[in-house]
């Protein structure tokens, strides 16, 4: 055992137990960031806030929430939202970050693919971080389900669905997913223990190897430049803090991070408080019926994209295609072929690629609210076209990328 | 170095908008049929023929008019002759009480109705010749005089013995406009009146009872039971209920449910009484929201100060 001496302070009695100095300069002050890096990188603190949000919000609501086919309408439109103080906030927070979160994680996964923070020993930041995304999607989708409106009822069919695999007709294993032949009392329980369980579990955990992968290739930054950050720290601890390109996670980092989220927060609330409709689809506030399919399912905005690239095809392609852009991301470091690490501008073909991703994934999202008839499903099959020859193209575009 | 932060905000924004803008007010405006409000002017109703007298009115509605055959005045004394589930076995839906139908309804609607109900509640569709139905009500076919003249006079004397507008209370306009047909769970209202709590179960099934036989004749009528409102202000939201109430079928080309024919005041107060229902809480997100956006902006500005002071030095 270590050997341990009578402790001269409270803090002097942690640090032999836990060591709680070393923890802090390996966390915090002496984590080192580059100075040259911009409000983009302070997403990941806007998605902690988020998910604290998300946290704290989804405790309270677990509360009062009722699994049960028969009250669950009832527990959340009622209870929640009427009986409850302040249940409403609760919600409304909870369903207004529930869609925000995917905003953010948008533009923190479109300012990696930007600066190239994905390649040269930056992979697993990438790959933990499209983990976190589909564990995002899977627990944003089990916590449609559970108010048992409409839209959760018919997109909880639609979706699982999807596992038939088209021709293949595995509807056993559609029946497998819901527990039944259709979505019913065991499909509604194992979304909720998926909900406030085993997706959050797992969330943790990535969270801890997104952070963990992120303090041996450091922080990437806004110009490509490569930092020696031994050298760097050595500067700014000799008490050069101006003259060293790198600064401390905590307190200098972190009170631009607080800057950020502040105003963020601003946002937030504000859509919270007077703009919540886009997150709370109003089809939703009809229970669920299963003999009354609504006029048009669609899923929340952030899932469009994705099920605009199912829908254009026949079942069996569609499927194809879908599970393709399931994927593909995931894959981005090695679809790169490029050895730069340099913002996307310096790159030639890749800007392009870049920003007609962009701007076509939008257009997706917006054909795949859209009812799929005339002009919209026409702009909808190129689109999807377009979305997997990108893909195809990439290896190509960057293997033949100018060294800079 | 150039700040480029600006810029790379207004991308960020700018992207978010386009996006914001094409899946939510340009997705809906697509997927959902747009129907101007007319304002509840019933303007293709005519207008009041005559100034109408309420005490020949009285005479009309207790005699000739024969109004008080199926309808109840509570207000003048008359209670209802059957309950609620016995009058919809017979008619459909139970006919309703006339005491405040002089200010619920707007004074064209309620003279049309008078002649030609079917007319008036826009269901003719569902009462064809081929299809043999006739409207429950019986159109008034006239007292020996000018029958636009006792028309006024019957809706005269309907708005002399009604509440005045402002004591019309949001529930009040609901069940009368809405509540025969439409339950409203939340508020403890079902098509037969508000559920009183009762000690024995057995007190309690039984009013549960006769409000499923009330259901059974309005599903038969209605063609299916209509829905429960409780949650319909967040569902539809206020412009589809407003336009809705107005004229349904303008929404929805051939529902079973009829024009309702208030006045635009009642209207205001109906869709009141819905959000007392699913939005109940919407004065206190206003007034929470109010503090929490003060907080957060305060917190803000701490935040920009800090970063500041921090960053002064190392620049």
């Amino acid at each position: 055992m270590a050997h341990f001496t009578k402790a001269t302070s409270i803090k002097d009695w942690l640090n032999q137990r836990l060591a709680i100095d070393t923890v802090e300069r390996v966390m915090m002050s002496e984590y080192w960031i580059p100075k040259n890096i911009n409000f983009l990188w302070a997403m990941g603190m806007v998605l902690v806030i988020t998910f604290a949000l998300l946290l704290v919000s989804g405790i309270f609501l677990l509360m009062y929430y009722q699994p049960n086919v028969d009250t669950a309408f009832y527990s959340v439109n009622y209870t929640i939202m009427r009986d409850v103080d302040f249940g409403w906030l609760w919600r409304h927070v909870h369903g207004v970050a529930a869609s925000v979160v995917f905003l953010i994680i948008y533009i923190h996964m479109f300012t990696g693919i930007y600066y190239g923070s994905y390649k040269k020993g930056r992979e697993m930041i990438w790959v933990s971080g499209m983990l976190l995304f589909v564990a995002f999607s899977a627990e944003a989708f089990s916590g449609y389900m559970l108010p048992w409106g409409q839209m959760s009822y018919w997109a909880g069919m639609v979706i699982t669905n999807l596992f038939s695999g088209g021709s293949l007709h595995a509807d056993g294993l559609v029946e497998w997913i819901r527990g039944d032949y259709v979505p019913a009392q065991a499909f509604l329980t194992r979304f909720f223990m998926l909900h406030v369980l085993l997706i959050p579990l797992a969330i943790l955990g990535l969270i801890g190897l997104h952070f963990g992968a992120l303090r041996i290739p450091h922080v990437n930054n806004q110009d490509g430049e490569e930092i020696d950050f031994d050298k760097e720290a050595k500067k700014y601890l000799a008490g050069d803090k101006a003259g060293s390109k790198v600064m401390r996670f905590a307190n200098d980092f972190m009170s631009k991070d607080m800057m950020v989220v502040g105003i963020y927060l601003v946002f937030f609330f504000y859509l919270v408080f007077w703009n919540y409709g886009f997150a709370m689809d109003a089809v939703n506030f009809d229970p669920a019926d299963g003999l009354k399919t609504p006029a048009h399912i669609y899923p929340e905005w952030y899932f469009l994209w994705s099920y605009e690239i199912l829908r254009p095809f026949s079942v069996d392609i569609g499927l194809v295609a879908f599970a393709f852009a399931q994927v593909i991301f995931v894959l981005l470091p090695w679809l790169d072929r490029s050895p730069n690490t340099v913002p996307a501008n310096r790159r030639g073909l890749f800007a392009i690629w870049f920003w007609v991703m962009l701007v076509n994934l939008i257009v997706l999202t917006a054909m795949g609210k859209l009812p799929p008839e005339g002009m919209f499903s026409q702009i909808g099959f190129v689109s999807a076209i377009l979305f997997i020859v990108q893909w195809l193209m990439l290896p190509f575009i960057t293997m033949f990328e100018k060294k800079v | 170095m150039k700040n480029k932060e600006p810029l790379i905000l207004a991308v960020v924004v700018i992207f978010s908008l386009i996006t914001y803008y094409l899946v939510e007010p340009y997705a809906h405006h697509v997927m959902h049929k747009h129907v101007e409000s007319e304002h509840f002017a019933y303007a293709d109703l005519p207008a009041l023929a005559a100034n109408g007298d309420a005490t020949r009115g009285q005479d009309l509605v207790m005699g000739a008019g024969a109004c008080t055959g199926c309808h109840s005045i509570e207000a003048a004394g008359m209670p209802a002759a059957m309950e609620a589930q016995d009058a919809a076995a017979s008619y459909g839906v139970n006919p309703p009480d006339l005491s405040n139908v002089g200010v619920i309804f707007d004074e064209r609607f309620l003279a049309d109705l008078i002649k030609n109900p079917a007319h008036a509640l826009k269901v003719e569709h569902k009462f064809t010749e081929e299809s043999g139905k006739m409207h429950p009500m019986s159109a008034f076919a006239g007292g020996g005089g000018d029958i636009d003249q006792e028309v006024a006079d019957m809706v005269a004397y309907l708005k002399s013995i009604a509440l005045k507008a402002e004591d019309v209370t949001p529930k009040i306009a609901y069940e009368n406009a809405c509540g025969r047909c439409h339950a409203m769970s939340y508020e403890n209202w079902t098509q037969i009146g508000e559920k009183p709590s009762f000690k024995e179960k057995k007190d309690a099934l039984a009013y549960d009872i006769k409000v499923l036989q009330y259901e059974d004749s309005l599903k038969a009528y209605m063609g299916k039971l209509p829905p429960d409102l409780s949650m319909y202000i967040r569902s539809r939201g206020e412009h589809f209920v407003s336009t809705f109430i107005e004229n349904p079928q303008a929404q929805l080309e051939g529902t079973a449910m009829p024009r309702v024919g208030v006045t635009a005041e009642m209207a205001e107060k109906v869709i009141e009484h819905m959000k007392d229902s699913g939005d109940t809480k919407r004065a206190e997100r206003e007034s929470v929201g109010m503090n929490v956006m003060i907080y957060i902006i305060i917190f803000a500005i701490f935040a920009l100060l800090w970063k500041k002071q921090v960053w002064r030095d190392l620049h």
